[in-house]
Formats: structure tokens, sequence, C-alpha cells
């Protein structure tokens, strides 16, 4: 089966849409969500009917930093813009969404294949996996064969080899076969805010047979994206760098 | 399966019949083995696995599976089928038939003619796994063989480098891998992807098919691998005397030990291995000394410096060093069409430092029927087009050793451009559009069939 793993939606409706119709093509036939649904965007309640429909129809959902924010607490360690965006998301929740968001787990495991927004090591510390040693201890608590996570709004895949863990910067499109003799991490990116300098959306497809992973970029209108930001009254800074992924 | 872990003749194994073990290396063994409905004999590979294995095994075996899985073409072998036994992974690989570069090397050395067609078919098969984005690292006589048709297939890609995938050969080991006598010396200092380390490992090949000695012979340890970095090779006319220049000057010229001071590609080897007459002879080419110690001392400081690291993949390395063939009618004589040829390739070399210019015009056969007389008046012709070839290129103003001139013979300037485009791996062919629209009714347009059937870019100019 060919599973379409996305992460950090961030209620960016134009770049969710985009990447599961780009996932259709591809021949998805599951989607895994990696939490932050919401924050930053203008469309929470439209992204979450769709991925409510989406875990009626067997899409596996974990939850995220901004999901939980979402549902309340003082967001001390947030800045300031995606603080008033956190408030903001927290107004247009109905109470159905506030349900679904509070049900989401924190990991998901399927066979050899484990699901967390942040890190496997401590799932609601919201570390960030950025080094080979951060991906050492999430793989070693995963204690799974793959293991994909968001948080980090940057694609990379790392592996481990010869008691040590390496990292690697995937080229989009290009599938990557995955050994079963080693165990990987695979960080698939943002659909809704990517940082690297890129603006298309960013996901990661695995293909469960061929044990082939591929990471993918796909365009979406992210100016409408942005100006529903800016008619929402959220901070400019969240339209703007959707424009730049930066 | 026996005891020992190794498949008993007539095992079955997803459809493949074992016969006989071919071949037992440090890493992997390999099984001959037939599909059980009948076809072609294949091989079976596994890692060489159990106690005391080198962990290396795994990596190799994984690398081979991911590079094999990713080229195609007539210069690697297939991979036919991959699994997991009871016994472990294993690949189902065609099974190439022809003689192994090892026997040759046995033979060596060899008549300068027979090292050139021998270097000039391993070089194209090496540059069409560049153009691929894999680098081989692991090149000598033992992983080349040559099909009975005269073309090289290389094998055996478990240190290979694949430039859009993970490097698992980099993250197994800290040391340098790769056979001592042909290893780079970047990638002794663990760089990695460079597909003018390739050109290194062909290079020592290349001394030893046509001297019988290996350029710096078996070294066991790693200083003794090291020494390349600043001792030079004995210069093979040193050793035999018979030896032409210009193979010298090849030889020598992939053997230099900054990797921008060789070939920029493969593919540069083929042509001046296949066009001797076309090479620009230095001192490299004529020496009979190794450098003194003065430049040896001044090359064993600059190694201790690291290596800048080189993070692109062989693909983009290679479209820095386009080959750039331009079909130029010199008897069309218009003079605002050779500029607008001129311009075009201006443009497309771009201001690289690498970049080759092959300059091309066809003659048709005469129709005399005399032979002897027919046969001199294609001499004089061909001399004439090649005259008016360098005419044509002089106000290029370009170096002279990275411009090639040839004038191709045939009734079909399609074909024979085709020909040449594919044999010289062309990147990209630019030529003239035919001027007259009469003209081209009457004798069909060789611009638009180049440019249906080159297997490059091809600019056609008009003015």
């Amino acid at each position: 089966m060919k599973i379409a793993v996305l992460s950090d939606i961030h209620s960016n409706l134009e770049a969710l849409l985009a990447c599961l119709a780009h996932a259709g093509r591809e021949g998805a036939a599951l989607h895994v969500f990696l939490g932050d649904l919401v924050g930053y965007g203008a469309d929470p309640v439209a992204c979450l009917d769709l991925l409510a429909d989406l875990a009626d129809k067997g899409a596996l959902l974990v939850r995220g930093n901004h999901d939980e924010a979402a549902l309340g607490g003082l967001c001390a360690d947030m800045n300031p813009a995606a603080r008033e965006a956190t408030y903001w998301t927290r107004a247009r929740l109905h109470p159905a969404q506030r349900r679904f968001l509070e049900a989401l787990p924190l990991t998901r495991r399927r066979a050899d294949l484990f699901f967390v927004h942040a890190s496997a090591a401590a799932p609601a510390n919201w570390d960030y996996v950025t080094s080979p040693v951060q991906a050492a201890h999430c793989m070693d608590a995963s204690a799974a064969a793959v293991t994909f996570a968001g948080h980090v709004h940057q694609q990379s895949l790392f592996f481990s080899a010869a008691g040590s863990v390496r990292a690697f910067h995937p080229v989009p499109g290009v599938p990557i076969p995955l050994s079963g003799r080693r165990r990987w991490l695979a960080i698939a990116g943002s659909v809704g805010q990517p940082r690297d300098g890129n603006s298309a959306a960013a996901y990661a497809l695995y293909d469960e047979e061929e044990r082939e992973l591929t990471f993918f970029r796909v365009p979406y209108d992210h100016a409408t994206a942005a100006r529903k930001i800016l008619a929402a009254g959220l901070p400019g800074r969240l339209a703007w760098r959707l424009q730049r992924g930066e | 399966m026996d005891s020992a872990g190794h498949l008993k003749p007539g095992a079955e194994i997803a459809g493949y019949r074992v016969q006989q073990k071919a071949h037992e290396g440090g890493m992997a063994v390999l099984y001959r083995v037939e599909p059980a409905n009948g076809g072609e004999a294949c091989l079976l590979k596994m890692p060489k696995l159990g106690f005391g294995s080198h962990p290396a095994c795994y990596a190799g075996f994984d690398v081979e599976q991911m590079i094999l899985g990713r080229v195609a073409g007539p210069h690697v072998p297939r991979l036919l089928a991959k699994g997991e036994g009871d016994f472990g992974p294993y690949l189902i690989i065609e099974s190439i038939a022809g003689t192994p570069l090892a026997e040759y090397a046995r033979r060596a050395p060899l008549p300068a003619g027979e090292v050139a067609r021998l270097g000039a078919a391993l070089a194209s098969a090496l540059h069409d796994l560049h153009r691929q984005d894999v680098v081989h690292h692991d090149l000598k006589p033992a992983h080349v063989i040559l099909r009975p048709g005269g073309e090289a297939v290389l094998i055996d890609f478990g240190l290979g480098f694949h430039g859009h995938l993970p490097d698992l050969v980099e993250a197994e080991s800290d040391r340098p891998l790769g056979t001592p006598a042909y290893i780079s010396p970047e990638q002794l200092a663990g760089l990695r992807g460079d597909p003018r380390s390739d050109v290194f490992s062909l290079g020592v090949m290349l001394y030893l098919l046509a001297t019988g000695r290996l350029p710096f012979g078996e070294p066991a340890s790693a200083a003794g691998m090291r020494r390349r970095l600043y001792l030079d090779a004995v210069p093979p006319r040193r050793i035999r005397d018979d030896l032409p220049q210009w193979l010298q000057e090849i030889i020598l010229h992939c053997l230099e030990v900054r990797a921008e001071a060789r070939y920029a590609t493969a593919a540069q080897v083929a042509h001046d291995l296949r066009h001797p007459d076309q090479i620009a002879l230095t001192e490299r080419g004529r020496r009979l000394t190794r450098s003194g110690p003065l430049k040896a001392a001044k090359r064993w400081l600059a190694a201790l410096a690291a290596p800048p690291l080189l993070r692109k993949p062989p693909g983009a390395h290679l479209a820095q060093a386009p080959h750039v063939l331009v079909a130029v009618d010199t008897g069309c004589n218009s003079e605002p069409l050779f500029q607008a040829l001129r311009d075009a390739v201006q443009r497309i070399i771009g201001g690289g430092p690498d970049w080759r210019v092959s300059c091309v015009s066809v003659l048709e056969p005469s129709l005399l029927t005399e032979q002897e007389e027919a046969a001199e008046i294609m001499r004089s012709l061909r001399l004439q087009r090649l005259i008016e070839l360098h005419h044509w290129a002089q106000p290029l103003g370009l170096q002279q050793e990275r411009l090639r001139f040839h004038v191709l013979e045939g009734g079909d300037a399609a074909t024979r451009l085709l020909e040449h485009a594919r044999s010289s791996h062309a990147d990209h062919v630019v030529m003239g559009a035919r001027g007259s629209s009469g003209l081209r009714r009457f004798l069909g347009s060789v611009s638009s069939r180049v440019a249906a059937e080159a297997p490059c870019s091809v600019t056609v100019v008009r003015v």
C-alpha cells in the first residue's frame, strides 16, 4: 500500500488540497497526518472538517503542539505571531472540532512504521529533531523500521549506519529504497508552511511493498492562502512568509 | 542450503534453479542460476554473512541493490529480481557474456591500438554511468567485462555513489573504501561522488594495459596509498619506449593528482582515445622522468590541506563540461549563418572551464568511377574541408586544446552526424537549417532528422 504522510498543515486549505490531489494521482491509499493540523493559517474549520472526514475513512492522525495549544493554555513558549494565530484559532473552533483535536493520540504505529509529530523519544516534549544525535534518540525510542515525524518544517532523512546515524537531504521526486537492514527516520516537511526558501508544499509518500520513500514538493496557490490570512486579520508576517517559503 | 551457508545445486529460489557457485569474493557470493521455466542463465548474488563477516558486506549489498535498481543501458547488468530467502537477502542479476578486462590485463603490455580500443570502450561505459548520476568508485579490471561486440559492461556497484540517494558506503566506514592500486587521491581523503575519481582509476587501468605494471603498485597501508598524492607515476614511455606519446599524454592526464587537472569527463577520454591525431601533445606526453623532489615536496605539503568539499551530484558536474558538436556546411558560404553558428556555440559553452567543441563537416562521396582518381580527389576535398573548419572556428577565439575537427564521409549527412553525436557522447548539437526551401524539399531536411533522432539537445540556427 502507498501511504501519504502529511505534516504541519497549519490551517492551509489550499496547500492541503493540492497535496491530497497530488497524493491521489500518485496512488496513495492511506493518509497519515503528523499533527499541527491548525495554527498560522486562515482555514482551521475547513481543514479540520476535511481531516475528520478522512479519519472516518481510515486516515491516521497524531497530535501536534499547535493542536494542543488550540485547546487551551498560555502558549508561553510561542512567538507573538504564533500565539496570536493560536488565540484566533481557538475562537473559531466548534465543540465538534475541539473534541476531534482532544481525541488525537500522540503517536501511532502500523506494523513496522511509527508516526509522531516531534520526537518519539518524548512525544509530549515537542523536541525538534534536527541532528543525527536527536534522530538516534527518536529511532531508539520508536524501535520501528521507519519512523515518520514532522515539527521541523524541512524535509530530511536520517538513517542508522555502523553504530551512528547519518543525515541525508532528499531530492524531491526521487524514490529512495529503504533497506530493511537499517533504521530510518523521515522528516516529512510541512504542507502548510514550508520554511526552506521554496514555497511549494511538502509531503512524503511511502510504498510499503517496494519499501521506497519519495519526498515530494507540490506548488499550490499560496497567494490565495496568504490573502485569506490578511483578510482574517492575522499577522501579516504569516501571509508573506508563504510566498517565499520562509 | 548446507551447514556452511552455501546454496546447494538444484535448490530453487523464487523461480530460479541454482546450478553452481560462480564466484566467492570478500563481500559476496555469486551463484550461476537459471530460470526454472527456461530462459537465459543469470547470477544470484548474496552478501557473505555470518560470524566475523565485515559490516560493510550489508552496506555493499544495499548499495548495489539501490544503484542497480536505478541505472539502465548496455553498460550495466540488469537487475532481474530481488528478495529475501531463508538464507538472507539476494539479488538476481543478468549474467554478462564476454571477457573480463582482467584477462586482457594479464596479457599486458598490449599494443597501443588495443589499449586505445579497450580504453575507449571502457570510458564510454563510464560516461554512460556518470550521466545517470552514479560514480562507480571501485573500478578495476575485475569489475569490467567486454562483450563480444566490444562494448564494456561495469559490474559490482558495492562502493557506488548515487547523486540523489543516501550514501550508505560513506556512512559505514571512516576509512577510505576502494581498491588500493586503483583508488583516487580524493577518495583517500574521504571525498566521494566526483566522477573524475573514476577517470583516475581509468588512468590506472590504461597504464596497466599499456605497460603491464601498476603506476602506484599495490600498497598495503594507508601511508603507502597516500604516496600517490605527491609522487608521480613513472612515465609509461620510460617502461616501454615504443609507446606513442599521445597514449602517455592521455594516461598521465587521467592520473593527475588534482581532480581539476584531469579530464573533466570520461567522454573526453573516449574521444581522445578514438582520435589520437587530434590530441594537443604537451610535456606530459613527452616526459621520460618523474618530477623532481621539490615538486613532490610541494605536493606533499598541499596534500596536508583538506580538499574542498564537493557537494553536487555527478550529473551536475557533467553539465559543466558539455561536449558541443557543431556541424558546419562550409560549402554553403554564408557568413551570416557561420556567425550565427559561432554565436550559438558561445552561448552554450558559457563561461565554464571544461567544455569541448567538435567542429564537424560532412563530405559527400565522389561520383567519379575511376577509383584512384576519386580517392585522390576525396583526399584533397577532405583536407580542404578541414582547413575551412579551422577557418570557421578561428573567430571563436577558443583554446586550441579544447577544439576538435572532423570531416565525416557519407552520402547521408543526417545519419553520419547522428552516429558521430552518439559515439562522441555529444551533449548538444548545433547546426544550420538549409536556407532555400526548394532545396530542402528536394533533398529533405538534415536538421529536422537530427533534431528528431539525436541523443541530446539540438539547436538549429536559421538566418
